[in-house]
């Protein structure tokens, strides 16, 4: 199971990727092979402001369908419109062009909160 | 892995879609063990009184499909109703002896089916539950009678469609029948427990060639929908029955009695007031899931029971329970998915048909 070492994790199984002010978004390797076969994405609509732990978009595989969270407090600025045509892009490249939506955040110290991928690592198992 | 009626059972193996298309185009394999089986058979002082199979009368008092249609060595579907009609199990009937029949029924319902079931028993007949000493797979998809004959040597004959033989493999002996759940040809073969892991690896030892796949319940989910066969606790529920289901081919209303009869006179007679439906929706986006709202117009009338992308027609597909005036084959119907709504078309069954080869 694929966990780079440069990107930060939730418990519910999001990375997170510090662009500057801003933060990508996506699901992990992990969290993609237990869902196994996306086939649909509601990504969260633009200049949306969420907080820490709020649902903000959903991806659904054949079984059920996933809430996907916000990791920190912030904006959504940016969302990725390919998967739309394409979300099986979620299982082919969670941490590339699987990603899910760029976020806008306030405080970069809230990162501090997230786990980094040793701690991820054992979350997991 | 998930819990499934005091069962751990996969989901999925690999990937519900791979598995999915392993049995649509060549063969899976499905672990069914979870099934309850029961014999019911007439007891030797009830046999002696007259020709007729007393173990018979009693299930043809205590299902709604005719057992007096089966000859020895056939199965039928059928449902176990409650007083009220309702639906407590569908189930499918076999007759493995003049006076014994084994009934296949869903692992969540097998408890309180045998209490019904026990507690409508005279001395005529007995009843035993032998799910503990059986296990069983499922194997379905165009390459089944492949593998039929790879297992059972290629001069054994397949049974008839809901045909159950008697079969020899290795030291033991299996009961074959030619049934399933996916709309593919394919067989349905029980084995005592103990021989369980040794028939499993010789499956998928000789299945090999022939692309077998072992599957989980999303799949066998999937398949089934696709088909439109209902699923009992989604689709089916003691506050359902036959008819309001769709499914009133397998009760027979000629036979002079059985239990919940009355109810499903009359409401063959008034007609349903909800109807079960299959729908596809009109467009590509989220895929329906059970409990949805489903609307007409803005009025709300009816909920999704079950629902999901059919990995075949890679399309969202369910069924739901319609009041009778909109279930109608080509009416259009709003689903709402997350407070938005997605138009959907009622249409026929089943909702997949395999493409003329």
């Amino acid at each position: 199971m694929m966990i780079p070492d440069d990107l930060l994790y939730t418990e519910s199984h999001e990375w997170i990727k510090r662009e500057g002010d801003k933060i990508r978004v996506g699901i992990t390797d992990h969290a993609q092979s237990e869902l196994t076969d996306v086939v649909y994405v509601e990504l969260p609509k633009l200049e949306r402001q969420v907080n820490a732990k709020e649902p903000i978009a959903v991806v659904e595989s054949v079984k059920a369908a996933s809430d996907i969270y916000a990791p920190v407090k912030g904006t959504v600025v940016e969302a990725n419109k390919a998967l739309e045509a394409d979300p099986g892009l979620i299982n082919r490249e969670p941490y590339a062009q699987g990603w899910i939506y760029v976020l806008k955040i306030e405080n970069p110290d809230d990162l501090k909160n997230l786990k980094d991928a040793a701690a991820y690592k054992k979350q997991i198992g | 892995m998930v819990p499934f009626a005091g069962w751990v059972m996969p989901v999925q193996y690999t990937s519900i879609v791979e598995e999915h298309q392993a049995v649509r185009n060549n063969v899976g394999v499905f672990d069914i063990s979870h099934m309850g089986q029961f014999i019911v058979a007439a007891t030797p002082s009830s046999q002696k009184v007259g020709g007729e199979s007393a173990a018979a009368t009693w299930l043809n008092r205590m299902l709604t499909n005719n057992v007096d249609k089966l000859d020895v060595g056939t199965g039928q579907y059928t449902f176990l109703l409650n007083d009220r009609g309702g639906i407590i199990d569908d189930l499918i009937v076999y007759r493995i002896d003049e006076q014994k029949y084994l009934l296949v029924v869903n692992a969540a319902r097998a408890d309180e089916d045998f209490e019904w079931l026990h507690k409508h028993l005279s001395a005529d007949y007995s009843l035993t539950s032998r799910s503990a000493d059986f296990g069983a797979v499922a194997i379905q998809g165009p390459q089944s009678v492949a593998l039929f004959h790879a297992l059972f040597g290629e001069d054994t004959e397949l049974p008839a469609r809901n045909h159950i033989v008697a079969i020899p493999f290795e030291t033991t002996n299996l009961s074959v029948a030619r049934t399933g759940y996916t709309g593919e040809d394919g067989i349905e073969v029980f084995f005592p427990a103990n021989d369980a892991v040794t028939f499993w690896n010789a499956l998928l030892d000789r299945g090999k060639i022939l692309g077998i796949k072992p599957c989980g319940l999303g799949a066998r989910d999937t398949l089934r929908l696709e088909m439109c066969y209902p699923l009992n606790g989604s689709d089916l529920s003691p506050e359902r029955n036959p008819i309001e289901a769709g499914l009133g081919f397998f009760v027979d209303l000629a036979k002079p009695d059985f239990v919940g009869r009355d109810v499903l006179v009359k409401t063959k007679e008034s007609g349903p007031r909800e109807k079960l439906v299959p729908f596809r929706m009109k467009a590509k986006g989220p895929p329906p899931r059970p409990h949805y709202a489903v609307f007409r117009n803005g009025e709300r009338i009816g909920e999704v029971t079950s629902g999901t992308l059919s990995p075949s027609l890679n399309w969202g597909i369910g069924m739901a329970y319609l009041s009778s005036a909109h279930a109608k084959i080509g009416a259009e119907v709003d689903i709402e998915i997350r407070g938005q709504k997605f138009p959907a078309t009622i249409e026929k069954k089943p909702l997949y048909r395999k493409p003329a080869s």
